[in-house]
């Protein structure tokens, strides 16, 4: 079973690569990716912590509702961890 | 359709579409990249040669490259599988200077068609394919591809059955992505030189498919 994992909905300033129209949406790991100096602080020569980055994958249902082009079809998203809680 | 200038600003008494010269002032961007670039230059950091020759190496990316590793993919059942296991370790065995590019491959099949956007930018392979094509980094791309694939693919000739799943891969991080398309039907025999020019650059995104031979 993989594991469901769901975007947070936060809404914060700054270079945030989590995209606005998965927040808040329910996926699966396709799969880990290794961890990746979060973008929110390199954007701004900070220094980096290092973050879990995940290809997590949702139903075109799930993102879009009854407005889907087909239901079943997929996207994928690279997502970091400290953007992710499990379900 | 695409159109090669499509920032000209008037039509010639000839009849020609042009685009005024650039006679307004530089922006402050353009000024401080000037500004840098002279400052690294009398401090000796780099020379005008070395920066010319890393634009001619940037310029001289193409999708022949790309296309090189989907035709030893169709041809190498071995490399397809490191490929698709680990796509930046797989490219630089065939001594592609790929700089830090993490790749994912992804393999169309009967079953399966996908297709690669950046909806926050303009993430692409650089090294593998070159400079994105324009329409890559359109708002209109960006947005319509994750929303409604299918309806971009006709638009692109890419008529795909109700049963094919369509995969949409949005680069959003630190990942980029190339598209292996399914091989043609008729190829069977041919090398992997013949093959490499049937890859198109859009059947590597996801946009098209390869040519028939």
């Amino acid at each position: 079973m993989a594991e469901r994992v769901r975007v947070k909905t936060w809404m914060p300033p700054g270079h945030v690569r989590a995209p606005a129209y998965l927040r808040g949406k329910t996926g699966v790991i396709e799969r880990a990716l290794g961890a990746f100096g979060n973008p929110e602080q390199l954007a701004y020569g900070l220094p980096a912590e290092k973050q879990p980055l995940y290809r997590v994958r949702f139903s075109m249902a799930e993102v879009w509702g009854a407005g889907a082009e087909v239901s079943d079809d997929t996207l994928d998203a690279e997502i970091y961890g400290h953007w992710l809680e499990r379900v | 359709m695409p159109h090669d200038h499509p920032d000209h600003a008037g039509i010639s008494a000839s009849g020609h579409p042009f685009r005024p010269d650039n006679d307004t002032p530089l922006t402050y961007w353009q000024r401080m990249e000037v500004a840098v670039r002279e400052l690294l230059i009398e401090k000796g950091v780099t020379t005008p040669a070395e920066i010319a020759a890393q634009i001619d190496a940037m310029d001289a990316r193409t999708p022949a490259n790309g296309a090189r590793v989907v035709a030893r993919a169709w041809t190498d059942p071995a490399f397809k599988a490191r490929l698709l296991a680990d796509g930046s370790a797989a490219c630089r065995e065939m001594d592609f200077d790929i700089g830090a590019l993490n790749l994912v491959a992804v393999e169309n099949t009967d079953d399966v068609h996908n297709l690669i956007v950046c909806t926050l930018c303009s993430c692409y392979p650089r090294n593998l394919l070159g400079l994105p094509p324009d329409w890559y980094k359109t708002r209109e791309y960006r947005s319509r591809a994750v929303r409604e694939p299918r309806a971009v693919l006709r638009e692109f000739g890419v008529e795909l059955p109700a049963q094919t799943r369509v995969r949409v891969h949005d680069s959003t991080a630190d990942m980029r992505y190339i598209v292996i398309p399914a091989r043609p039907p008729g190829t069977e025999g041919m090398d992997s030189t013949s093959l490499a020019a049937l890859v198109t650059r859009d059947s590597m995104i996801g946009t098209g498919l390869p040519r028939c031979p």
